[in-house]
């Protein structure tokens, strides 16, 4: 870990600020990732703006009837919010089908979706890495990628975004709001607030130089039975081969989002008019232009196999 | 005391204290955080400074330059080592294969290149990242496939031949009515020990004492006075509680020899831990083989040609994993073929690892035994059974001390309700779950090692135990109390005993299974010792007997306490072995049964419930033994399901290497185990009759999981880990 400098903002246009004035400074929320990355040097902030006293942690009902989740919303008490689990099922299990009890304590809503990519050549600092250090090469390409992903990704880097929760906020077309170091607030679509990763793997949101995340939005309930299925190699606490969020109704129509195959969480609108067709006539279009490694080509399979189980459950 | 005969009845027998289920009596230290590990050593010696260690970024190749400029200007940094301080890398003990530390040559990744010691952890560790090291890269083989079809054979050690025989395998395989050729892979694999390998190092003028992680003190003190260069007897090494071993914590590491070096330099005392990283790639780790088994049967099941052959591979000088040795002893047949063959790699060292040979060797076998059993239409319980021996196959005047292999077999079938499995593959179904049974055979040695142990009577009629005997949280301590009690007619809170230090008599240590039977069997030895100069002490004679504090003969009946009115009394003893390993086949034998459900969409398995039942000799202590067995039968699980050390095959390392990449099993996938012991004490092993237990809950967990996998699914892998990805192209297709 580098030395760095740190301060508490007291408020998040003075947080926004703080960071966009210093050079290599990052926000402090749980610090789940963010310091594990730090001891490992492959994060080296300059200096922290630890945001944990702004009050951005309730859930209130929006005027559209949807809900309002402070940014820094423990994922404890976002999955177990008595609104949330009757709503928005699908986003409870996903939070809880991700780490641990112990870091969902801990973990924040905004935190989690800025969580960091598991590729294991992103974690070792002796191997080449674009994502860590721009045109050092991929390590991954050509390397160990059974866990990494298969579409989305590029020549630069194949590394998925890891998390769960995010998987079923893309689902429920949430918005990410912030504010910027000049106190100017927006809100982004879910689906383009993480980027591919393209040339430039290491710039993967759409959040700009000092701005911070002040909540997450929720339109309006949508209905229909919330599933979550995340396959993995052991029962818990581990991150996704294959993810699939979905929401399903009596008649089989219904959206569905894919987590663990791309730099962010996978799901293509255009495809699911053809739910009510079976999970193959669905990840035809969502896969089309996958590109798997030789270790990971079964996530396709995988992909389509528990999609079908997510139906199957749905209809059970 | 020479046991050179089978034990007669001996005050063991009595089991007033021995084989009563006994919680630890270290337990309340390390429930409440106050057991002191290697790290936390904080009282030992004042003033410590932080070491930390930096690893090698390429696996094989020559340090061409190395500037630890700023790491020595960095904050609160006391002093740097390169390796390039030393011409040459320190002199190793035989016990390991790589060095550790020294000279300019990259003998694998993450190899010990350099250490930083400073007034803080965090100050050392961003130091580190501050040294400059420039390396030229040398090609290395790290693929085990294709290095094995030209590795040598393993030449036979102690004049024996490179390939074991026993009658004709060509030709009876050839005849035989039934055969099965099969090939089978395991992966490397890690022992992912909760606690690092630690030291904290002091060095008083030319004497050094350091408090490590360390399964075996004696070899450790040894091995690290070659190390440095150094008299034994000016080191001191001291690991009274240790986080788990499995075998990562047989030989010294790097993290003692830098502590010592580090304090050296640094002039105060230092300690350092390695980190996860550095564990799976510095350290060592089970290697990977590629196994064939072939095997040839008469039409109604009786074997009559058993091959097993394992490749590996290992650094120049290393060794390979014996994973064919059970295959000589555990079935009959007449015509036998056992060899291996030993690649060099440049990955890091191979070494063992919790039951090593045993725990992928049957991990094949036991497969291999359910596929014939499946050829030949024959239930696999009753198939193994049919083939068993109750002499060693090579030398069938030679018996087993003890074999219930065939007891172990029934009695979990019965109690696991095998009678219920269904034994076409494929046709159970629970909802979304494929649902399959499976069973193997468990077989590990019993091994007879030296061991002393020292007693001493207190004043006041306590007793004190002092040996080197280690306790990797297998429960030492207290099968030692209560070992100790037993003898000398004392309940077990008057016993006090102190392990893991240097200057105590030199035990077996932990490894191999070995250390409950022979450092209890050296404990004996000492308490015989002990009783004799007590009961001389009372005026007593040699048939004096010890209970309830007293010492008792005839109408006289003397506490015990009273032999120390004029000071304490010490016995030293030491338990040593004759040929009864020699005559007899010792062994320990288990039978495992599984059930598993496998998703039929995701191809995800999940363990349902698991039973092992065990035939070890005299269970010690059956509480501490059980925890031994369910632990066993965790790694079995990983091991089967998801631990493996994936090979970055261009760079030369294990890329997953932390516990979030390297997937041991969690709570969940452990959804019940129950574990069932024959308790038959057995006289040829020690005067104790127990024999080990703690690898033996690992051997044969893996195959009976896999079998009961192929008994869900109908897809047989081949490869372990049964991952998901094997076989999901296979499983039946569902709407």
């Amino acid at each position: 870990m580098k030395a760095f400098t740190y301060e508490r903002a007291q408020s998040p246009a003075q947080a926004a600020a703080a960071v966009a004035r210093k050079p290599g400074a990052k926000f402090l929320a749980g610090g789940t990732n963010l310091l594990d990355l730090m001891k490992l040097q492959i994060e080296t902030p300059t200096h922290l703006v630890d945001v944990q006293d702004l009050k951005l942690d309730r859930i209130e009902e929006t005027a559209e009837g949807g809900l309002r989740i402070g940014a820094l919303v423990r994922n404890t008490a976002l999955a177990s919010d008595m609104r949330v689990r009757r709503d928005y099922g699908v986003l409870t299990k996903a939070i809880v089908a991700g780490a641990s009890g112990q870091l969902r304590n801990k973990a924040t809503t905004a935190g989690n979706l800025l969580q960091r990519t598991r590729c294991p050549y992103f974690y070792d600092t002796n191997q080449p890495c674009n994502k860590r250090q721009p045109g050092s090469g991929c390590g991954a390409i050509g390397g160990v990628s059974r866990q990494l992903g298969v579409i989305g990704v590029s020549d630069a880097c194949i590394a998925t975004y890891p998390g769960d929760m995010a998987v079923a906020l893309r689902l429920l077309d949430a918005h990410v709001e912030t504010v910027d170091p000049q106190g100017a607030v927006r809100s982004i679509p879910i689906g383009e607030f993480h980027r591919l990763w393209g040339d430039t793997p290491h710039l993967e949101t759409s959040l700009k130089r000092g701005e911070l995340i002040t909540a997450v939005t929720l339109p309006r309930p949508i209905g229909g039975r919330h599933l979550y299925h995340k396959v993995r190699d052991r029962a818990s606490y581990a991150f996704a081969l294959v993810s699939v969020a979905a929401v399903i109704h009596p008649d089989g129509s219904g959206r569905v989002a894919f987590g663990g195959v791309a730099p962010r969480p996978w799901r293509v609108e255009a495809a699911e008019e053809a739910m009510p067709r079976g999970a193959q006539a669905v990840t035809a279009q969502v896969f089309a232009e996958a590109r798997p490694t030789a270790d990971n080509r079964f996530k396709l399979q995988l992909a389509t196999r528990t999609l079908a189980g997510v139906m199957a459950e749905a209809r059970a | 005391m020479k046991f050179e005969t089978p034990a007669g009845k001996n005050p063991i027998d009595q089991l007033k204290v021995v084989g009563r289920a006994t919680s630890r009596i270290d337990g309340r230290l390390k429930t409440t955080g106050n057991a002191p590990y290697a790290y936390e050593q904080h009282d030992v010696a004042a003033h410590q400074a932080y070491g930390f260690v930096v690893g090698a970024a390429i696996a094989k190749g020559r340090i061409t330059a190395m500037d630890t400029t700023l790491a020595r200007a960095a904050p609160g940094v006391v002093a740097v080592i390169g390796t390039l301080d030393h011409a040459q890398p320190l002199p190793k003990s035989r016990f390991n294969t790589a060095h550790l530390f020294g000279g300019p040559q990259v003998e694998h990744y993450h190899q010990a290149i350099a250490l930083v010691v400073a007034d803080s952890f965090e100050q050392a560790r961003a130091a580190a990242a501050l040294i400059r090291t420039d390396y030229a890269r040398e090609p290395g083989q790290f693929d085990l496939a294709k290095a094995a079809p030209d590795a040598p054979l393993v030449p036979g050690s102690k004049g024996k031949p490179d390939v074991a025989r026993v009658g004709d395998f060509d030709t009876a395989f050839t005849q035989a009515p039934v055969q099965l050729d099969r090939s089978y892979t395991t992966p490397d694999e890690s022992h992912a020990m909760m606690e690092p390998h630690a030291t904290i190092a002091a060095w008083d003028g030319d004497r050094l004492t350091v408090w490590t992680s360390n399964q075996m003190i004696a070899w450790g003190k040894a091995s690290l006075a070659t190390t440095l260069g150094m008299p034994p007897e000016k080191i001191r090494l001291n690991a009274p509680f240790i986080g788990g071993g499995f075998g990562g914590k047989l030989f010294i590491r790097a993290d003692v020899v830098l502590a010592a070096l580090g304090a050296k330099a640094a002039g105060r005392p230092v300690k350092l831990a390695l980190t996860r990283p550095m564990m799976m790639n510095n350290t060592t780790h089970r290697p990977a083989t590629i196994q064939r088994v072939r095997l040839g049967a008469t039409r109604d099941g009786k074997l009559t040609a058993i091959a097993h052959s394992s490749a590996s591979g290992d650094l120049p000088g290393g060794d390979p994993e014996a994973a064919v040795s059970q295959t000589q002893l555990l079935y009959a047949a007449p015509h036998r073929e056992t060899f291996m063959k030993l690649a060099v790699l440049d990955l890091p060292e191979g070494n063992a690892m919790r039951a090593p040979g045993e725990a992928p060797g049957l991990m094949v076998l036991e497969m291999a035994m359910d596929e014939m059993a499946e050829k030949l239409g024959m239930d696999p319980v009753e198939f193994r059974i049919l083939n068993d021996t109750q002499v060693d196959p090579a030398k069938p005047d030679r018996s087993f001390s003890q074999r219930h292999l065939i007891e172990c077999l029934r009695t979990g079938a019965e109690k696991f309700g095998w009678s219920k499995r269904n034994p076409k593959p494929a046709q159970v179904r629970e909802g979304r779950w494929l649902i399959g049974m499976g069973v193997a055979a468990g077989f590990r040695n019993n091994l007879l090692m030296k061991s002393a142990a020292r007693i001493r009577l207190e004043r006041g009629g306590r007793l004190t135990v002092e040996t080197d005997m280690t306790d990797i949280g297998t429960g030492s301590y207290t099968i030692l109390a209560q070992t100790a009690a037993e003898m000398m007619g004392v309940p077990l809170d008057a016993v006090t005993v102190k392990l893991g230090d240097s200057d105590f008599p030199a035990s077996a240590g932990s490894g191999g299974q070995w250390g409950g039977n022979n450092s209890t069997a050296g404990l004996y030895a000492a308490c015989v010792k002990l009783r004799a100069m007590v009961a001389q002490t009372l005026g007593l004679s040699e048939n004096a007997h010890f209970a309830d504090g007293k010492v008792i003969e005839g109408e006289k009946a003397l506490p015990l306490a009273q032999a120390a009115r004029e000071g304490p009394l010490t016995a030293e003893d030491l338990i040593e072995y004759g040929t009864l390993d020699k005559q007899y086949q010792q062994s320990t034998f288990a039978s495992h049964f599984v059930e598993a459900a496998v998703d039929a969409y995701t191809g995800e398995t999940r363990i349902r419930r698991m039973l092992a039942v065990c035939d070890a000799g005299r269970i010690l202590n059956p509480k501490a033994a059980r925890s031994q067995v369910i632990g066993a039968m965790t790694m079995g699980v990983g091991a089967a399901l998801s631990e493996e050390l994936a090979v970055d095959k261009r760079f030369g390392y294990f890329v997953n290497h932390d516990l979030a990449g390297y997937e041991v099993a969690v709570h969940a996938d452990i959804p019940h185990q129950e574990v069932m012991f024959l308790d038959y004490p057995d006289d040829k092993s020690s005067p104790m009759k127990a024999k080990g237990v703690g690898e033996l809950g690992l051997c044969g967990v893996g195959a009976a999981i896999a079998n009961a996998i192929y008994n869900a699914t109908g897809v047989r892998v081949r490869d372990y880990p049964i991952t998901l990805d094997k076989h999901l192209e296979h499983l039946p297709v569902l709407a």
